[in-house]
Order: C-alpha cells, then structure tokens, then sequence
C-alpha cells in the first residue's frame, strides 16, 4: 500500500510502485479529470502539480510522490492563481474539444504563480510542452495574459 | 416565412408525447433518404419504420423549465454544442441559461439529412441542420403557445412568447409549466420562422456551453467511462499492415498484477487488466509471433518514385476541355511543376478508446465517434444483433478530424471483438504509438502539372495528373464517390477548381494507386492536397508571367465573386503591397472548399534556414455565420492544423512499418511556432458553407508563397521539414 496525498486528501492505493500517477489518478482513484496523451511526456495532456511544480504524471512514478502534495485540475479552483486563469480561459472562450486543457490549464497555474506578468516568450517556454491538437494557442495566449492582468 | 416542413430537405415532423413528461420533439427522414451498408438489414418498409427507438427527439422541455438540445451530431471541438442550440433557442424564444445538451443516440431519426447515414464531416452541420434544428424550436413554441391559449381561453394570435414564457397581456406561463399539455395536442402542419432581421440569438457571438465543464476537468470523454466491472484493454496490432497473429506466448503477460486475461482478435492479441498501467505491462511481455504478409516491403520513398512514373502519363480523365495537348504545343511559355504531400495522421489528442458491455439481448457502447451509423451496424454484424439492439452513447470527442469516422468503424469494431472474446465489459484503449501506426492515414498524393502561359502571361492549356490512393475505394461510400474510375475526394480542389474555368484547354486526370496503407479523410480530405498543389502553381505562373501574385489571382478570378470577396478582404486587412518589417515577407492564397471560401495572407521570415509564421490574416466566405466567434475559432484551430502539419508533419514507411511513434517524431504544431491570427468575415447572404475544414487548404500554399518571396526558394515537397537549412 502506498498512501499519496491528493488534492489535501490521504488516499492509500494498492498500486505497484513503479505506476505513473496518471493511472494512478485515473484508474485507482477516479479522477479523470487529468489525461492521457502520449505517455511519454511529449503532450503535457496529464499536467499535475507536485507541491506546486508542473509535473508530467504519465512518466511520473507515484513513489515520486509519497510524502507530496499532488494537486489536479479537479481541485486548482482553490488556488488563487488557479481560479484566475479558470476565469480568464472562461472569458476568452479558450477551449474547443477541451480535452488537453486540463493540462493547459495546470501549466499556465504554474506559470503565472511563479512569473507575474510573462511575456509571450515566457508563455512560449512555458507552454510549449503542451500540445493542442484543436489550436486553441492564440487564446491560451491571450487568456495568461488575462489572467495575469486580473491577479495584478 | 411558412416552411412546408414535407418540402424542405423532405423532413417529416411529429411531436411524441415522452413517457417521462414534458414535450418531445422528432423528426423522421423518410426512408428513401436512408443509406445501406452491406449486410446491414434491408430497408424497412415505411409502416415499419414509423415504429422508431425512443426517444426518438430533437428537444426536450421539463416541467422543471430546462431545455434539452438533442444533437444529431458530435461535438469535437467545433462548437455545435452550442450552434445547434442556438438554432433552436431563437425559434423557441427560450431562456438561452435553461439550455442544457445531450448527445443523441444512434438511431434513424438521426441521420444526416444530406448524407444518409448518422456522421459528423464534412464541414457539413450547420448547413445541414439549420431549417431542421429552427422548425423544432418553431414547432415547440407553436404547441406551448397553443396550450397556452387552451389553458387561458384566449386567442393564440394574442399571445407572445420571450425568455422561456408565454405571455398574455400582464399573465407569464412557463413553458415547463405548459410542456406536458402542449405534448398532448395535435402537431401543427407548417410553422412561420423568423425573419433575420428579427434574430435575436443566430448571428450573435455566443460563449460555448461546454466551456465550464472542459475547464475545471468534469467534461466526459470517452476515455473517462468508468463503471464497476469493466476492464481495460490494449490490443498488440501487427506491425505491418495487413499481418496476421502466427502464434503467441501470454505467460509473461499474465504474470504482469492486474492482467487478467489474453485473448485473440482479428486485429491482433488483446491483453485485459484492471487498469490501464496493468494492461500496457501486459502487452510489453506479450510474446507474439507475426505472419507479416504482403505488405513487409512496403517503403514511401519507393512509392514516390513509383508514383513519378504513374504520373509521366495520363491517368483516367477528372476534368477536359479544349485541346491541351495542342494548346501547349503552341504555349509562349511553359511551367512545369511537381508537388509532393505525404501520408499524415490525424493524431487527436484523446487517443482511441471504447468501451463495450455486451448483455444478454444487446451491447451497449460508449465512445467518441464521428459515424455513429455504420458503427452501429458493424457492432450488431459481430454480435448477430439487429442495429437498435446495439446502443451506442456518444462521449465528448478529444479531437476528431476524421479519424473517428471510420467506414470500416475500426475502433468500434475491435472493442466489440474484445469484449465479445474476454466474456467480459471493456475499454479497449489505444496508446499514441497506436495511434500514430495505426493507419486511416491522409493518403501521399503527388501532383504533375504542365501549364503552357500566353504572351500576356495568362493559363491558356493546363495539363494536370494525379497519384494517389483513394479514400472511398471498397467502403460504403463508393457508389456515390466514385465515377468511371475517379474517386471525387481524390481531385476534389483541381479538377472543380475555378481556375481552370478560365483556361479554355485543359486536362486533369488520375491514377488511383491500390496500396495497401489504410487512409481516410483527414480535415479537408481531398482539398488538404489540391489546396497546396492549386494554390502553389498559381504562384508559380504569376511569377512566371511577372506578375504581382494577387493581382494575377483576381484576373483569374473574375467571375467569381466569394473567391474575390474573400481574397480581396485579406489582401485589404493584411495591408497587402505596403512594407514589412525587414525580412519578413507575405505570401498569399485562396481556396473554395465544403462550400466555403477562404484566403489567407501568411507573413514569414527565414532565418538561416529556419522558418518563422508571424501572422496569418484570414478572411472567410462562409455565407450567414450562426455564431461569429465559433467560426473565428475555426479559423485560428484550421491555421494551426494546417501550418503545423506543413511544417513538420509525415507519417514514412520503410520494411512495412510506420516510422514515426509518437509526438516526439510525428510532429505537430506547439505554442512557440503558432503565429498570431487575425480572422475577418464576408458580410455574406449567400448559401451557407461549412467552417471546420475550409481554412486548412490554403495555409501551406500561403506559408510556402511567402517563403519563396522571402528566398526564391520553392517548396514543392511537404513537410517543408530542413528543406530551407
């Protein structure tokens, strides 16, 4: 048993060690909320953050975890940063078939709390590991930005 | 204006009393409007087929005041989720915050009213369903009105309707409070639709409705179903195309905790588990051995060649006029060109998947699909079901782009035969590395032309041969699609194009190749070549002729005035003939498609060798747009699609297998290459087109134009890759 600390809860998993914590997530504990892509840490699609970091959980294994904090898209609307860039992707209209903005979103969180104010070239550092197959990319941009303007 | 509802695109109309409560609304398409599959049951005769699955509905009113849109099509990106309800809302006067969507089932009453079969291409909702998703709004609010009226002792004349309400004088009924009366009264045999002027909601940028739950992780795609008892699986696919399972060893397989059990498939050997890490553990230690068959020589680069020696001769005829051959004889000047597009995937973000649970007297499916149709009737054949017997939910797509409308229903198929063998539910899901091997790629297309120029510089013969494999060969679809040997989506974009139709001598022609590659429409099919090859010639000739590239397309073009709306607004928006920043040079081009017509002006700049799109201005034709920001959109997601794929994209072959695994070598647009977008609309009266594919043609041919302004330099081969290093 391995017991993992996910979004503030305590949850143990009977889980091989070596079991990325996006199966984790998704298989054990039924959040689905954070995607599969490519397992391989190529899409960004399965973006978590481990005690705040931007991590890829599909390469990630939940051994890396224990004793951390994993924090999901079902749970960064109670971080200020979080609920701010839900806003601004609300308001710009961001997503279309939806499916890679659970990672999109979880980056641009750790984007915007560690840089206040990025330029698109700092977006474009930040956000290129995370791939969207729809191109919502001139929106993903214009939403940070948002974002960052409205946590100013 | 009074719709004859029998008349318009032959929809019947009836409203169903629903057992639940409240008002249903349905159409039924007649059954000459039905399309057959093979071995699919014969077509029913038309009593039979009065009796329809329920609910058999379009829209839904509970007595709680919600509004249930039923889509007849799936949502995958492009917004129909809320464009259709739209449609309905402003018919119905509804409150647009009582909205709520489902995805309808599989069943007749669905079809698409132009295309015979349950499918979501073709750039083709909007269109398609504009009368028939307005008249189910007319029609509801014509029978709450009517019950109103009963319930009051007034004329229907004297009251009207606003925000959900039937209203008399200082009086407000609900329409929940009147859905279950109004489902009880006799249907109207025609209702007045609304003029434009008085839209208040069509033509009106509308937020999506399935914003909220796509940003904070609730939305449910196919791969997010989970119940209790059902399994994952992953199936081991040959690694060439056409290989067949010679043998196999699942010992280490089962030994992997979590595996459950091994079975095979037609498709190959399918490991189950009780989660996805389990399964794909499993498939690693899988033990199989191959009988790889015919196709184990199968090399691109050695079909290219093949494909340069079909092309030095003419292929079966797509298009003539005049006398080519003689006009080119006599030409002042002649272009010669060969233009070069490979295999791609489609690759959507949500890898395949599908989840199966067979019952005693029928299968229940839940997957993202594009073509609920013929996924239906492929589920029942294995099975030894009838279609309705097989009930298919339609998930939220992670993309789709073609790919998940399969003829052959691929996808689907293999679920069933998993679930089907291992006795048990399951969710059979695709790794990327699946994805990317495993076919329904866009097909490699080479195109020669030949275009002889008069003394003025201007087309008089145009010689132009295709290669390529055909996408509607030995699928359902044939004998609508293919003609004395041309598949339509194969020259689709030249053969139709209206450059040709001011060049009083040419030829187009075909030569359909027979390989063995799977390949299938990929966001704008055909026109994803012909864009390229039409739009780069064009080009060409202009340069040939000395001319300035836009002003050599509207001569060309005269006559036909979208193309010319559209070209002519983003030439005037990206500010074309005025200067650049240095080094950055505009290339431009135009392309009709899906009854659309779109053109782009790409600006670009290389530097040493590497190439960089600073901005696309794109202006479309598209007729009415329903919801402007939705298009808009369309345009920014086509843009990406596009240029991405141009600038790196290429699925290879080499020994038989697929040489690209992943993102990390099948590339594909990121945010560092997306250029910023500017997207402007033809204030437009005419025929509506579609708007989730058109924008894709034109990018690589605006892109590569720009490049050749920039260094001479023109690509003719696609991915432009480190063609420019």
């Amino acid at each position: 048993m391995i017991t993992l600390n996910i979004n503030g809860k305590e949850e143990k998993l009977d889980a091989p060690e070596d079991m990325p914590i996006l199966w984790a997530l998704r298989d054990i504990v039924h959040l689905t909320g954070t995607k599969f892509g490519c397992g391989m840490a190529q899409c960004g699609a399965c973006t978590v953050h481990l005690d705040g970091q931007p991590i890829r959980s599909c390469v990630t294994p939940i051994a890396a975890a224990v004793g951390k904090k994993i924090t999901t898209i079902e749970d960064i609307q109670n971080d200020k940063v979080g609920q701010a860039v839900q806003a601004a992707w609300q308001e710009v209209d961001v997503v279309q078939c939806g499916y890679c903005q659970s990672g999109q979103i979880m980056a641009a969180t750790a984007l915007l709390t560690t840089n206040k104010n990025p330029t698109d070239a700092d977006i474009d550092a930040a956000m290129s590991g995370n791939i969207c197959r729809c191109g919502t990319y001139p929106r993903i941009r214009a939403a940070i930005h948002e974002a960052a303007s409205k946590l100013a | 204006m009074t719709a004859p509802l029998n008349i318009s695109r032959r929809t019947f109309i009836k409203a169903t009393a629903l057992v639940v409560g409240g008002l249903v609304i349905a159409f039924n398409i007649p059954n000459a409007k039905r399309f057959l599959l093979p071995g699919a049951a014969p077509e029913k005769s038309g009593a039979d087929a009065a009796k329809l699955p329920a609910p058999n509905a379009f829209l839904r009113i509970g007595t709680d005041n919600t509004i249930t849109a039923m889509l007849a099509h799936s949502e995958m990106g492009q917004s129909i989720w809320t464009t259709l309800p739209m449609l309905i809302a402003e018919e119905l006067d509804a409150d647009w915050s009582k909205i709520k969507v489902e995805h309808a089932k599989a069943a007749p009453e669905y079809i698409h009213t132009a295309y015979g079969i349950q499918i979501t291409g073709g750039s083709s909702t909007t269109w398609s369903e504009f009368d028939r998703y307005r008249q189910a709004g007319a029609l509801t609010r014509a029978l709450l009105v009517a019950a109103a009226a009963a319930e009051l002792g007034v004329p229907a004349d004297s009251l009207r309707t606003e925000n959900g309400f039937v209203i008399s004088g200082d009086k407000k009924i609900s329409y929940g409070e009147l859905a279950e009366a109004a489902a009880k009264l006799e249907t109207p045999k025609a209702v007045t639709l609304k003029q434009p002027q008085d839209w208040k909601i069509i033509g009106k940028a509308t937020k999506r409705l399935d914003g909220p739950e796509k940003i904070n992780g609730t939305a449910v795609f196919g791969q997010d179903i989970h119940f209790d008892g059902l399994r994952t699986a992953m199936v081991a696919h040959a690694p060439v195309f056409g290989g067949k399972v010679k043998s196999f060893d699942a010992s280490a397989a089962k030994k992997v905790k979590g595996v459950e059990n091994v079975v095979q498939v037609p498709t190959g050997v399918a490991v189950i588990a009780n989660n996805y890490w389990s399964a794909k553990q499993g498939r690693d230690a899988l033990k199989v051995e191959w009988d790889l068959g015919a196709n184990a020589g199968l090399d691109s680069a050695k079909m290219l060649e093949e494909y340069r020696g079909m092309a030095a001769k003419e292929g079966l005829p797509a298009a003539k006029a005049g006398d080519t051959g003689a006009a080119l004889s006599k030409a002042a000047k002649m272009v010669e060109a060969e233009y070069v597009l490979p295999y791609l995937a489609h690759s959507p973000m949500e890898p395949l998947n599908c989840a199966v649970k067979i019952g005693a007297d029928g299968c229940e499916i839940w997957t993202g699909t594009q073509m609920q149709g013929t996924d239906q009737q492929a589920a029942a054949k294995i099975l030894g079901l009838k279609p309705e017997q097989v009930q298919i939910h339609t998930m939220f797509l992670g993309g789709g782009f073609g790919r998940r409308a399969n003829p052959a229903a691929d996808f689907v198929s293999e679920a069933v035969q998993v679930a089907k063998a291992a006795g048990v539910p399951v969710k059979t899901v695709w790794s990327r590395e699946d994805d990317v091997k495993g076919g329904y790629y866009r097909p490699m297309f080479l195109h020669k032309a030949k275009v002889g120029l008069d003394a003025d510089g201007m087309p008089v013969a145009w010689e132009h041969v295709e290669v390529g494999q055909s996408i509607m060969l030995g699928t359902p679809f044939e004998a609508f699609q293919i003609k004395d040997g041309v598949d339509a989506t194969s020259v689709e974009g030249v053969a139709d194009s209206a450059y040709l139709k001011s060049v009083p001598n040419h030829h187009v022609s075909l030569h359909t190749v027979k390989a063995s590659i799977p390949v299938l429409w990929w966001r704008s099919v055909g026109h994803s070549h012909s864009g390229f090859a039409m739009e780069s010639l064009i080009d060409e000739l202009a340069h040939a002729a000395g001319k300035d590239p836009l002003e050599y397309r509207r001569a060309l073009l005269k006559g036909h005035p979208r193309h010319l709306a559209a070209l002519n607004l983003a030439a005037e928006k990206a500010d074309w003939g005025k200067p650049l920043a240095k080094g950055v040079f505009r290339g431009i081009a135009v392309h009709e498609s899906f009854g659309s017509f779109v053109a782009h002006v790409a600006e670009v700049s290389v530097n040493k060798g590497a190439v960089k799109v600073h901005r696309v201005v794109c202006a479309i034709d598209c007729g009415l747009s329903v919801n402007p920001d939705s298009l808009k959109a369309q345009m920014e997601s086509s843009i990406s699609f596009g240029l991405g794929a141009a600038l790196q994209s290429e699925i290879t072959f080499k020994d038989g297998m697929v040489q690209q695994s992943n993102f990390h070598d099948y590339k594909v647009m990121r945010m560092a290459d997306m250029p910023k977008v500017e997207v402007h609309i033809v204030p437009s009266t005419e025929k509506m087109g579609g708007v989730g594919e058109p924008a894709v043609p034109p990018v690589a041919p605006a892109v590569t134009n720009a490049i050749f302004a920039a260094t001479g330099k023109r690509i003719r081969t696609l991915p432009i890759g480190n063609q420019l290093a």
